[in-house]
């Protein structure tokens, strides 16, 4: 058993995985998350086992490359607490609901993970745990916890019927 | 359900420009092991791949281009991405040869996937020049294996860069076609360009 061509594993798993960095970082981020993601995910690659499960690869690389250390090198940089928040740049692809957005940034930083990688990427809790730290059962309470949130605070628009 | 499955999958146009990044970083990054496009010519589509070091596989559609790059991806690297834009002089210089307007390959080729004997081969089949043929028996005399006639054979049919290296212009020696990597209908396309 041998690895496929790497443009199988970008074309199977990239959007999925800009999706979690997209709902875990926000618009302004996921995109250079990504970029780093996939980046050190190519350099890495031909270390992997054929029979590994790529998209928990991925998320990993993700979450340790970028989703963990972006905020922290964001607010390394940016010392200034109050600068005002600058919108999204035009080629951030857009929710259509800005409301989903909203809700899913006022999460816990962990539990947004925690949902991402559960309910966009479809780990196992096992996985997830492995991922952020902690217990299976701590990430699947975790991932209630997000859940049940988002259903309170977020209402979608309207459908025109 | 769950709230998410209202974030909308990313649209194309933001997948190409993610993957055209991802290729100019792994290049700079020299973690770009070996990029591939197609081309579509009179033949069909041709897949073609290179390594830094420069062309690398030419393979016709019947040789089934995605067991192909899985095969490179074992022998060569797994590093593998679709960069269209990185083979673009080889496609122009494919595109001119199909036209009647180039008759010699001006491009850096890499022939790691050729060993021994055979990769000697190759090396012979590139003094064919265009519009002419050599038979099997005479490729195999400039090897100065005269008797390795099945061997340049084999060497033809296993040729990497089918087209770029001319196995084509290698027939039998009572002038018959012969067999060709692309199917006999092929190497009489290129056989009848190069006499035109």
């Amino acid at each position: 058993m041998s690895l496929p061509p790497f443009e199988t594993v970008v074309a199977e798993h990239g959007a999925v995985v800009l999706r979690v960095c997209r709902a875990v970082l926000g618009p302004d981020d996921a995109e250079d998350a990504w970029s780093e993601t996939f980046l050190a995910a190519l350099r890495a690659y031909p270390r992997l086992r054929p029979d590994s499960n790529v998209r928990a690869w991925l998320v990993t690389i993700a979450h340790r490359k970028a989703i963990d250390g972006y905020r922290a090198r964001r607010r390394a940089a940016l010392p200034v607490a109050e600068l005002p928040h600058e919108p999204a740049t035009s080629d951030v692809y857009q929710l259509p609901d800005p409301a989903l957005d909203t809700a899913v940034q006022a999460l816990p930083h962990k539990q947004r993970q925690v949902v991402a990688y559960r309910y966009l990427a479809d780990l196992s809790y096992g996985d997830i745990a492995a991922i952020v730290g902690g217990t299976e059962t701590a990430a699947r309470r975790s991932a209630a916890d997000g859940i049940a949130t988002l259903r309170r605070t977020y209402v979608p628009e309207e459908s025109p019927t | 359900m769950n709230p998410l499955t209202a974030l909308p999958d990313p649209d194309r146009a933001t997948m190409q420009r993610l993957h055209a990044r991802l290729v100019e970083a792994a290049a700079a990054d020299d973690t770009l092991d070996l990029v591939y496009r197609t081309v579509d010519t009179p033949l069909g589509s041709l897949l073609l791949a290179a390594t830094p070091a420069g062309l690398v596989r030419v393979a016709y559609e019947s040789q089934d281009h995605d067991a192909v790059l899985a095969t490179l991806a074992d022998r060569i690297s797994p590093r593998v991405l679709r960069a269209p834009a990185r083979l673009d002089t080889v496609a122009r210089e494919l595109d001119d040869y199909f036209a009647g307007r180039r008759h010699t390959f001006e491009l850096p080729l890499d022939l790691q996937l050729a060993h021994g004997f055979r990769r000697e081969v190759l090396t012979h089949l590139r003094d064919i020049g265009y519009g002419s043929t050599a038979s099997y028996a005479v490729v195999a005399a400039a090897t100065g294996r005269p008797k390795a006639v099945r061997a340049v054979g084999t060497a033809c049919a296993v040729n990497p860069l089918p087209i770029v290296i001319p196995c084509h212009r290698v027939v039998r020696s009572d002038g018959s076609t012969g067999a060709y990597v692309g199917g006999v209908p092929a190497k009489q396309t290129l056989l009848d360009l190069e006499a035109a």
